[in-house]
């Protein structure tokens, strides 16, 4: 079966979670076998794993004619796309976009990541999605998350062939209820337009069904897994404070829930001093933080080490004793799992997606700082708690893999396909 | 001839309160008063009442039925709070004396598994409570879940039990039948009774299966399974809880009608109700069972993983009868009943990290969310109450020590004691001898004030000497406190 797949991200440059479960994903359907997948990404870097799915740029697709030769072409973008294929799509080109900002090959520029003009790029992605849809052949197409609906649309639109869409996060886990209305009308469009829609969790399903008015018999439930550590990242050393560590990971804003991590920490630091607390990341909350910890007088004890990138990431963990992510509203929560990999006990909040699935971990409302205060302390006091979470933690995650999802997938395109 | 011996159990935990680890050293209070309450009162009239009083019917109109009754401590201090017409029911089945009551732990622990001085205590405290509310004294011993194995039974029997109470579980058994007397493997004449967990659970968790072939199950139907075990195999042990009837298996099953009717058809078949003392004297055992592991009559594997089967329990269990030796040391009357009702092995069991039917078995009865939150909770009341146990005593000095002290200061009083009554003796001579010096005077007929006089300086001379015996003993006593700080 061929699978045309529009995403915004794709490892390793990736700014959250959405392309790790992207690759995780297309990796575990491959895994599955008969299974031919291209990935759309806005740009690519040269360096991402093809060896499972072709990767098309689409700041690599010509909308607009230009005469150049195949030399040209081959020492132009040779490194992301093969010059045979810039040759199909140019003779695809549906309209005359000569008056849009296309460079020596008839390409837009695309930054990949979430700039201020954001829509205008999703809509130069569409662009670029029917080009790439009057070019390829497929039997289903696949878009990953709002940015990526339009162009699954196009897709559709051109082709009638069936449209699903993955929903990673809708506008209500971002906004904790107050939705971007133009964000919103291009989610409620994508779903709209979908022959079937999956979410990444029953909060997601509840929310899409609930918040956007889609039929429930349209939408199905394929929880995220995880990806297995190389062993390189597992073997990690850092040096570890003498102290206890708990960390939170994640981008600081607030639908993660970041104030209610400062204030257990606060709780707990009353009673117990052999602890710190630590919050990566970065984000628009950052410094209501900063100065939250200090409020609290917990500020000797509450380290901000800012935004936490690649192998940084597994170092932290390594240091950790605790993982917390309080977040109000979680569609799935993939870091839990990774810190659960790396044998760290984690605390989540009831609200994410990811409590689900997992019965290892400790689940508290993300509201409730008493219980989650005391949930960090019984970690840090009774070693038999760290142990138990920790390698049970460990076994249950291992269980958790991509190619049971990506099973669940390939079953969806049958569906749609009817056969 | 066959026999049946019916035995039920009744317990009911204190159930701990939500206690956050900021309560440590704050709040000294564990208990979920409102659970409790609920919880003992609903079972009590849905199960307990109701049973006991078809038990009652029972004994009334077959001269040939008996049962054995086994309640722990902690569910009798319950029941007498929040259902005392409970309790005037068990005490009329124990005045039909056709009722046996049997010995266990009070605090339903798992003391036999960590601390034989504990378990002998529990068990005698057990003993006391029993005698003292029913006026009987239990012969045979049921440990807490039926926990058993071989290296208990020399303390069983030295404790003075005839007979103790197991599981028949199959991996101990092998081809062997429960349905005999035992004796143990390494206290001969100990008796074991093994509980039959076909037909014990074809009451207690099937009855009312409507997916079972069996079902429905009625007393004629039961009772020619009973009758048509092998004629050579002596009793049918048939060892259940008292929620079965009433809670388990609902009122409107039929359990109860089910229950009350099974007398009628034993007597039709010739078969008779034995209590468990009745079955240990009177009956010979065909062999001897050894049991190295302890077993016991709960989850699928019937050891006592359900307890003590995961890192979390264990840690628990570990700390908690760290202090055991520290509380009996203590004479602070809360301290010691806290410590009772931390043992129970339930606190243990809703900890469990157990899956499929045993985990749903575990989580059924928990009132917890996750076993996590049970450890968490129950580890914060420990700690709290390890802190007050530290308070009585400083962890400077060993146990040894302390006990030698603790030794020295009750001696002191008792020695005190008699310096007082020497005192007081002295003082009555000297009263007596002023008395007699008095009469003498008066006898003399001499000078009119002066033995009066000789009274108060005597009076004043005993005052002072009281007075600085008094402050000897209180230096002494200081001097020693100081030494045990």
């Amino acid at each position: 079966m061929k699978a045309l797949m529009f995403g915004w991200e794709f490892p390793p440059h990736i700014l959250g979670g959405l392309g790790t479960a992207s690759y995780g994903l297309t990796k575990g359907m491959w895994e599955c076998g008969d299974m031919d997948i291209t990935f759309v990404i806005p740009k690519p870097w040269g360096d991402e794993d093809r060896s499972f799915a072709n990767i098309v740029g689409a700041s690599q697709v010509p909308i607009a004619w230009r005469d150049v030769s195949r030399e040209y072409v081959e020492q132009r973008i040779g490194k992301y796309m093969d010059p045979d294929l810039y040759f199909r799509l140019r003779s695809n080109i549906y309209a005359d976009f000569n008056y849009m900002r296309t460079n020596d090959l008839g390409c837009l520029e695309f930054s990949g990541r979430y700039p201020d003009n954001l829509l205008e790029e999703i809509n130069n992605y569409s662009i670029c999605a029917g080009v790439i849809a009057r070019t390829l052949e497929f039997d289903v197409i696949h878009s990953h998350d709002w940015l990526t609906y339009p162009a699954g649309i196009h897709a559709k639109q051109v082709t009638g062939k069936p449209l699903v869409i993955h929903v990673h996060a809708t506008e209500f886990d971002r906004s904790r209820g107050k939705p971007n209305p133009t964000v919103y009308g291009i989610e409620k469009d994508g779903m709209a337009h979908a022959d079937h829609i999956i979410t990444v969790s029953n909060l997601t399903r509840r929310t899409v069904i609930e918040n956007y008015g889609i039929d429930p018999a349209k939408v199905t439930t394929v929880h995220n897994a995880v990806t297995p550590l190389s062993d390189e990242l597992l073997a990690v050393e850092v040096k570890k404070p003498k102290e206890k560590v708990v960390t939170f990971l994640g981008r600081i804003t607030m639908q993660k829930g970041p104030e209610y991590f400062v204030e257990a920490a606060a709780k707990v630091l009353k009673n117990n001093h052999n602890v710190r607390f630590v919050m990566a990341g970065s984000g628009d909350m950052m410094d209501k933080m900063i100065l939250l910890a200090a409020e609290r007088g917990i500020a000797d004890r509450f380290h901000f080490p800012g935004f936490q990138k690649g192998k940084q990431v597994y170092e932290m963990l390594k240091a950790s004793d605790v993982y917390i992510m309080p977040s109000v509203s979680e569609p799935f929560g993939i870091s839990p799992l990774e810190a659960m990999q790396m044998g760290v006990p984690s605390i989540i909040s009831k609200q994410s997606g990811c409590a689900e699935i997992l019965d290892n971990v400790i689940k508290t409302d993300y509201w409730d700082i008493d219980a989650m205060a005391d949930a960090i302390n019984s970690i840090i006091s009774y070693p038999a708690m760290y142990q138990q979470l920790r390698e049970d933690g460990l076994k249950e995650v291992n269980r958790i893999t991509w190619d049971k999802a990506g099973a669940k997938v390939i079953d969806i395109y049958n569906k749609v396909l009817h056969r | 001839m066959k026999a049946i011996c019916f035995y039920f159990q009744i317990h009911q935990p204190f159930r701990l309160k939500r206690y956050r680890f900021f309560d440590i050293g704050n709040d000294h209070y564990y208990y979920d008063d409102f659970a409790n309450d609920d919880i003992v009162t609903r079972v009590a009239h849905n199960s307990y009442i109701p049973a006991a009083e078809t038990l009652l019917r029972m004994l009334e109109r077959y001269p040939h039925f008996k049962c054995a009754i086994s309640i722990t401590g902690v569910a009798l201090e319950q029941c007498e709070q929040y259902v005392p017409e409970f309790i005037d029911l068990l005490k009329k089945l124990a005045a039909t004396g056709r009722v046996e009551f049997l010995a266990e732990t009070y605090a339903h622990s798992l003391s036999s598994l960590a601390d034989p001085d504990e378990f002998a205590n529990q068990v005698r405290v057990h003993d006391d409570k029993i005698k003292e509310m029913f006026g009987v004294t239990p012969k045979v011993l049921r440990n807490t879940e039926l926990i058993y194995c071989d290296e208990l039974a020399p303390q069983i029997q030295a404790m003075g039990f005839k007979g103790v109470i197991t599981e028949g579980a199959k991996h101990i058994l092998g081809w062997k039948s429960p349905n005999y007397v035992y004796s143990a493997a390494s206290a001969p004449k100990l008796k074991i009774l093994l509980r039959n967990p076909k037909l014990s659970d074809d009451i207690a968790k099937r009855f009312s299966n409507t997916e079972w072939e069996a079902y429905p199950l009625t007393a004629d139907k039961y009772m020619d399974w009973i009758a048509s075990t092998p004629p050579e195999e002596q009793i049918v042990n048939l060892f259940m809880n008292m929620e079965t009837f009433g809670e388990f298996q609902r009122a409107d099953s039929g359990i109860f009608q089910f229950l009350e009717a099974l007398p009628h058809f034993a007597k039709e078949r010739g078969v008779e109700f034995m209590t468990p003392t009745e079955a240990v004297s009177k009956l010979k055992p065909v062999g001897e069972l050894s049991i190295l592991h302890p077993i016991s009559w709960t989850d699928e594997s019937r050891d006592v993983t359900a307890w003590l089967g995961n890192k979390l329990q264990n840690e628990a269990f570990q700390k908690l009868y760290s202090v055991a030796e520290r509380v009996r040391l203590c004479n602070d009357r809360r301290l010691k009943q806290d410590w009772y009702y931390l043992q129970g092995a339930d606190h243990l069991f809703y900890m469990a990290t157990k899956h499929f039917a045993d985990g749903a078995a575990h989580s059924s009865f928990s009132p917890y969310e996750t076993p996590f939150q049970a450890f968490t909770n129950y580890m914060n009341v420990l700690a709290d109450f390890i802190v007050r146990v530290e308070e009585q005593y400083p962890l400077s000095i060993d146990n040894e020590e302390l006990n030698a002290l603790l030794t020295t200061i009750r001696n002191q009083e008792s020695e005190i004691e008699t310096l007082n009554k020497e005192v007081s003796s002295m003082r009555k001579n000297i009263e007596h001898f002023n008395e007699e010096h008095l009469l003498r005077g008066a006898d003399a007929m001499k000078a009119e004030s002066k033995p009066e006089k000789v009274v108060v300086k005597e009076a004043k001379a005993t005052k002072t000497s009281k007075l600085k015996a008094e402050s000897k003993a209180k230096t002494t006593k200081a001097k020693t406190t100081k030494k045990a700080k």
